[in-house]
């Protein structure tokens, strides 16, 4: 009984728990105590979602209504193929990240402040949990301001003092980003006096005002798409990733702007539709051809920076841009393809900020030059930097290429072969800047602080080389990562327009 | 229609939207970092007006049913803009202390001035090497 009360409850605990979990950290306040209660209330929150995707493979999509209010009255959280997955890719990054955390922090945040950061980590998490599992447009602006407050929070904590200028500086613009999304949920609400996406979506043809609808759209697409950083929108990102702690920054960017692009998704294709027309352009135009400036003009940017976290940090706009792209194209194994890139782009980033993280734990700098030789020292985290960058470039074997298989696919079977072609023109900009760090990292002659450094503590290794390791899993047995996002663009595909 | 039910339905939406923009036009116009806080308070509280105004029902009572009354307002964008209006205070108290913080790190809270330190330590940085 209490077993399947429990599973009932489900929904709800996978965001309790890390919220639970934060606060209790901030209550007990202390040093030694603040590590192991993170881990297991992550630990407990994966094992949740892993739960509720087998429920949901097996039973379909699972309706919790908060506070037993049904639908029309109250919050509905509602779990399906699509945010299951985003669930189990979001709780598994948050517990790599807090394995990694623990020396990684005690290196860079003074003791007094540590039990704060754990706090902060957790609530930030179980934001993202929240806009992931909810079904109201109005809960998912709640918790897309809890988890952004604890995040500025996360960065202004860095130990550089521009790290408090980048925190204020996302603080305005993801101000201005949730704030608009808001104005467009209160449009569509006045428009059809209800919260909840589903609901929403059945009303919306009997609205009578187009240009509310526009507004709407207008206001919520660009508040998500200032989150997520869209190009031109991405302005606040490099700063925010560079001057974070190493662990903020992996937590970031591996799952922050992943929770945003499944927002975009959900309101695309569950409630707007993507062909909606803006006079002579249609939506999905727009969104293809941010995406292509993204993947381009964004990875270029990162062949020229001389920090590795900035230069990955504009990695990361780029790719985001294929994410999109799949979005906009908007057939299955497009759709598939971005959904497996969400996940698997989750793990190598993490993995990547993880090595930079090590790097900087044992040499205590993270300029590309100083890194030079750095291999040789620490081949292991070296390694891994490798693997997580071939990832990046989508090189055959490890799951970056398994990804844009699917989206080339997808691109080619639209009728839009060019597409497809830029994506893989794309891919030789990231050949460029993944180049220049290995070529740093293994064939320079080890300088002053490569010389002095060791390789990187077992605990800093293990979180590391396991997301190493899935990189390359993923790309080799790629089939049920693959089967996961496809069951997610089917039911995308097959929401309301 | 009274002059003050025609102002309050008309003139209201007007309202909003200047609001709205004067708060947007602060944050992007001014390099102060507290005037810059003072126009996002402002861009918020245009938004609680947007959800509050169209709430409010002439002759609508507060919803307790009771057999006197037949008119009620919608009581959910109140509490929709409660908690709004917290997430607001939240954010405005986040970045009055990261102000502050700014504040003890650069000595200054003009925006020009901190990109101008912070290029003028990483130029002194370069010429040190």
């Amino acid at each position: 009984m209490t077993l399947a009360a429990l599973q009932h409850h489900m929904p709800l605990l996978v965001v309790l728990m890390p919220l639970l979990g934060g606060l209790l950290v901030a209550i007990v306040r202390h040093p030694a105590a603040s590590w192991p209660i993170a881990i297991a209330s992550t630990a407990a929150s994966l094992a949740g979602a892993l739960a509720l995707s087998r429920e949901v493979a097996a039973n379909g999509v699972i309706s919790y209504a908060l506070g037993g209010f049904p639908p029309e009255l109250g919050i509905e959280y509602r779990v399906d193929a699509v945010n299951v997955l985003i669930l189990v890719v979001v709780t598994f990054m948050a517990l790599a990240t807090l394995v990694f955390a623990r020396l990684s922090v005690a290196s860079e945040i003074d003791e007094g402040r540590q039990p704060w950061f754990y706090t902060m980590m957790l609530i930030a998490t179980a934001g993202l949990l929240g806009m992931a599992v909810t079904g109201d447009a109005f809960n998912a602006f709640v918790f897309l301001e809890i988890s952004s407050l604890a995040t500025y929070t996360l960065i202004a904590l860095g130990r550089d003092r521009r790290a408090l200028v980048a925190a204020y500086q996302y603080l305005i613009v993801g101000t201005i980003g949730a704030t608009f999304y808001v104005i467009g949920v209160g449009l569509l609400y006045l428009a059809t006096g209800t919260l909840n996406l589903e609901l929403i979506a059945e009303r919306l043809p009997e609205v009578t005002s187009p240009r509310a609808l526009l507004a709407a759209e207008a206001f919520i697409l660009v508040g998500i798409a200032l989150k997520l950083a869209l190009f031109p929108l991405h302005a606040w990102l490099p700063n925010a990733y560079t001057y974070a702690p190493s662990a903020a920054t992996v937590l970031l960017a591996s799952t922050a702007t992943k929770v945003a692009v499944y927002l975009l998704a959900r309101y695309i294709f569950g409630i707007f539709g993507l062909h909606r027309e803006f006079g002579e352009i249609s939506g999905a135009s727009i969104l293809i051809l941010l995406s292509l400036a993204a993947m381009f003009l964004a990875s270029a940017a990162a062949i020229f920076q001389n920090d590795v976290k900035r230069l990955l940090a504009f990695s990361s706009v780029g790719q985001i841009g294929y994410i999109t792209l799949g979005i906009a194209i908007a057939n299955s194994d497009a759709l598939t393809g971005a959904f497996l890139h969400i996940a698997n782009h989750a793990v190598m980033k993490g993995a990547a900020f993880m090595a930079i993280g090590a790097i900087l734990y044992r040499c205590g700098s993270e300029r590309l030059d100083d890194l030079a030789g750095i291999g040789r020292a620490m081949p292991v985290t070296g390694a891994v930097l490798t693997i997580a960058g071939l990832g990046l470039i989508g090189v055959p074997g490890t799951s970056g290429f398994v990804s844009k298989w699917y989206l080339v696919a997808g691109a080619f079977e639209d009728g839009k072969g060019w597409l497809g072609l830029m994506i893989v023109a794309s891919s030789f900009l990231a050949v460029l800047y993944v180049g220049r760090i290995m070529e740093i990292v293994w064939f320079r002659q080890p300088g002053r602080v490569a010389l002095a450094a060791a390789e990187a503590p077992g605990a800093l290794l293990v979180p590391m080389v396991t997301l190493a390791t899935l990189t390359v899993l993923l790309g080799i047995a790629a089939s049920w990562p693959a089967e996961m996002a496809h069951s997610a663009a089917t039911a995308l595909l097959g929401a309301r327009p | 229609m009274t002059f003050v039910e025609t102002l309050a339905s008309e003139a209201t939406r007007y309202v909003i939207v200047i609001v709205m923009v004067a708060g947007l036009y602060t944050i992007i116009a001014r390099g102060n970092l507290i005037k810059k806080l003072v126009g996002l308070s402002l861009f918020q509280s245009s938004v609680y007006l947007l959800y509050l105004l169209p709430a409010k029902i002439f002759g609508g009572t507060a919803p307790i049913l009771d057999d006197r009354f037949e008119v009620y307002s919608n009581p959910l964008p109140h509490v929709l803009i409660l908690t709004a209006i917290v997430v607001g205070i939240g954010t405005l108290a986040l970045g009055l202390a990261l102000a502050i913080r700014i504040k003890g790190a650069y000595g200054t809270i003009e925006e020009s001035e901190i990109l101008a330190r912070d290029a003028a330590k990483a130029e002194g940085k370069e010429r040190g090497a």
